[in-house]
């Protein structure tokens, strides 16, 4: 295994609805790092991060994926999420009649049910969200909605990266976070994942588009087409993609 | 089998009922003849194709006979009542004076039976103006043999501008199956309440609905609250009566201007239950909140037929009926909004949504509009399906057990409705009910 390797992606296939989606993936993300995966629409980005989340409907055919060592593809998705793997959906999931607030002691109580931690009550987790609250933006009127339900676009997304700030995963993948974000949300969220930057925790950002890594610096650029990663490079990778888009990435992409 | 409950009828006339003053006596002979024109619904009425009655039509209920001898145990009316306040105790109908609580009322406030109330003096002028004036019994045939049966119930009065502090329970006991004996056949209560709210008076009401026993019984009930000018009511009700009741109710509301009514209905038990809801908001500037919840199990059926009637201009109504059914049940909801000519910038908007736990169980959601007005907004919507496979992985993707989410899914439906009752005794009470029946 390679050093220090919080994941480890080895010529991951997958399918959704018999249609291969994902046709050899190799990725290898360390602790401290933030690694950006770029691609244009249909190139299996979202479908990478659901595979590694959990998704239902997609079937891994071939491959492996290992986190922290470990065969994260044998996981549920529930031993995923306490074991540190989080994902920030494209498309956050309304949940009626159960606030926010709730859900999010809820989701912070298993994983530290998990760790063998103490669960917390209310109060105390009241206490604790207020500087997380802060982190954002928000104040506690958000809370006692229910999760989701009638958010705006931008409100949605700010509550995927609350979670993010609540749970303190170790690998956070953000799957289109920055899509749909006005310039200031966009700012807040980059901050606020900035912010969480540790040497022992890495990122995975997700996205169509360059302006969230003008904010956020990633280690590592990749580049998805057609299901395979066609291109690494440094972050002067994206600067590239921004000034020529997808098109020449497609042709130099190797022939299957 | 219309003709037992017309014998029933004369010989309730002659003895109980015969010491009551002639315009109640009136009432009565009409609404016995309603029903008997009428009959009991069959599948063949729109507003019915979705129940059948046949079970109550095709037994005779004995008029439940009036139980000095039967009443339960203060104990067990405790374990019954929600206990937030006063209470009225009706048993089989009947008030029942010994069990009822109803010291520290603030003035202004008569809570008694409606036995009471509609006997001479000024207090029964009240009962004169008000009662059988709202109900359908001229068209529904279960209100018009309430009517027929009229006897005892609640009746409460709430003067202009007084404030009830405390929730006014009223606690509706069924006991019929519970005294075992040759002679305890199926039996039928009509309790009848009465519910008058003045102008600039506040109050929250309590119906309570429950059983002493798991015997055939049926309970047809009939509700009617009159809410006055600016008067501000928060009525809820819950019914929680036995696996082998049957339960009819038709509630009826008139607001006046500027009134707030918001009306909580939550439908726990009995294995037929139908509930017609009718409110009318009658003044300009009324604002309703009609707010309900079923959860079914087993073989239970429950239908809410519900009409929010729109006679005034400027009224706000928000109507949200949410269903879970598990098992091989069946909810059925009918919500009818009726905008009258001249009701010009009527809000009204209404959901109903059901989560279907088993495949075998089943929804019915109608929505009927008729607007008769050209500057108004009104919107509807209803769902009926299964868990969302999407949230619970929403969920499990945050870490909860997959049992965690389907149980945190299914309670949101009722936590929605939980969530617009205004009061947080009453609400954690019939929170508590409701996490009683999904368990």
């Amino acid at each position: 295994m390679t050093r220090n390797a919080l994941l480890e992606i080895r010529d991951l296939h997958a399918t959704v609805e018999g249609q291969e989606i994902l046709r050899g993936i190799d990725l290898t993300v360390r602790a401290g790092e933030v690694h950006a995966i770029m691609g244009p629409n249909g190139s299996g980005k979202s479908t990478l991060a659901q595979v590694l989340a959990g998704h239902p409907a997609y079937v891994v055919t071939a491959g492996s994926a290992r986190y922290e060592g470990k065969d994260l593809l044998a996981m549920t998705p529930e031993e995923r999420a306490r074991e540190g793997v989080f994902l920030a959906f494209q498309y956050p999931v309304a949940i009626r009649g159960i606030t926010n607030a709730y859900f999010l002691r809820a989701a912070v109580n298993a994983i530290r049910k998990h760790r063998g931690e103490e669960q917390l009550g209310p109060v105390e987790f009241m206490d604790a969200l207020e500087e997380k609250l802060k982190v954002i933006g928000w104040d506690d009127s958000y809370l006692s909605r229910p999760v989701n339900e009638g958010f705006s676009g931008g409100e949605k997304k700010r509550n995927e990266i609350l979670q993010l700030a609540v749970l303190e995963p170790k690998l956070a993948i953000l799957d289109e976070t920055d899509s749909g974000l006005d310039i200031d949300a966009l700012k807040t969220v980059a901050q606020t994942v900035q912010k969480l930057r540790r040497p022992d925790n890495a990122t995975v950002i997700v996205t169509h588009y360059y302006r969230i890594l003008t904010h956020i610096q990633p280690d590592v650029v990749h580049v998805l087409s057609a299901g395979r990663i066609v291109k690494s490079g440094g972050k002067e990778l994206a600067l590239e993609l921004e000034e020529k888009g997808y098109d020449w990435i497609r042709e130099a992409a190797p022939v299957a | 089998m219309m003709e037992p409950y017309v014998k029933d009828f004369q010989a309730f006339a002659s003895n109980g009922a015969a010491g009551a003053p002639p315009w109640l006596r009136e009432i009565r002979e009409g609404a016995i003849a309603r029903f008997a024109a009428l009959g009991f619904p069959t599948m063949k009425q729109e507003a019915w194709r979705f129940t059948s009655v046949a079970p109550i039509a095709e037994q005779h209920f004995t008029l439940a006979p009036p139980l000095v001898s039967r009443l339960p145990s203060p104990a067990v009316v405790e374990s019954l009542a929600l206990g937030l306040g006063p209470r009225i105790v009706v048993v089989d109908g009947r008030y029942a004076p010994g069990l009822s609580s109803l010291a520290g009322l603030p003035e202004g406030v008569q809570a008694t039976s409606l036995a009471a109330a509609t006997r001479a003096g000024p207090g029964g002028e009240l009962a004169r103006r008000h009662l059988a004036r709202y109900a359908p019994w001229q068209d529904n045939a279960f209100a018009a043999l309430n009517t027929a049966f009229l006897a005892d119930g609640a009746f409460v009065h709430i003067a202009a501008d007084t404030a009830l502090a405390q929730p006014l329970e009223i606690l509706f006991l069924a006991t019929s199956g519970a005294g075992g004996g040759a002679a305890d056949g199926p039996a039928v209560s009509h309790p009848r309440s009465l519910f008058v709210v003045e102008r600039g008076a506040r109050a929250a009401l309590i119906e309570s609905y429950a059983s002493l026993a798991d015997g055939v019984q049926w309970t047809n009930a009939v509700t009617e609250t009159v809410v006055g000018e600016a008067a501000r009511v928060e009525l809820y009700r819950v019914q929680r009566e036995g696996r082998n009741a049957y339960h009819i109710a038709t509630t009826q509301s008139r607001q006046e201007r500027d009134s707030y009514l918001a009306l909580h209905a939550l439908t726990l038990g009995g294995s037929l239950a139908r509930h017609d809801i009718t409110t009318v908001l009658d003044g300009p500037g009324a604002e309703l909140i009609l707010n309900g919840l079923y959860l079914l199990g087993g073989s239970q059926h429950a239908d809410h037929h519900t009409v929010i009637d729109h006679a005034q201009p400027h009224c706000a109504s928000h109507e949200f009926f949410n269903g879970v059914l598990a098992e091989r049940s069946h909810g059925v909801f009918n919500g009818r909004i009726i905008v009258r000519p001249g009701a010009q910038r009527t809000d009204s908007k209404q959901t109903n949504n059901n989560l279907l736990l088993s495949t075998e169980a089943r929804a019915d959601s109608q929505p009927q509009l008729e607007i008769y007005a050209d500057d108004v907004k009104c919107t509807h919507g209803s769902t009926v399906g299964p868990l969302d496979q999407t949230a619970l992985y929403y969920l499990r993707s945050r870490g909860l057990s997959p049992e965690t989410a389907r149980s945190l899914v299914t309670y949101g439906f009722a936590a929605e409705i939980l969530g617009r009752m205004q009061r947080p005794d009453v609400r954690e009470r019939l929170d508590g009910l409701v996490r009683a029946g999904l368990a």
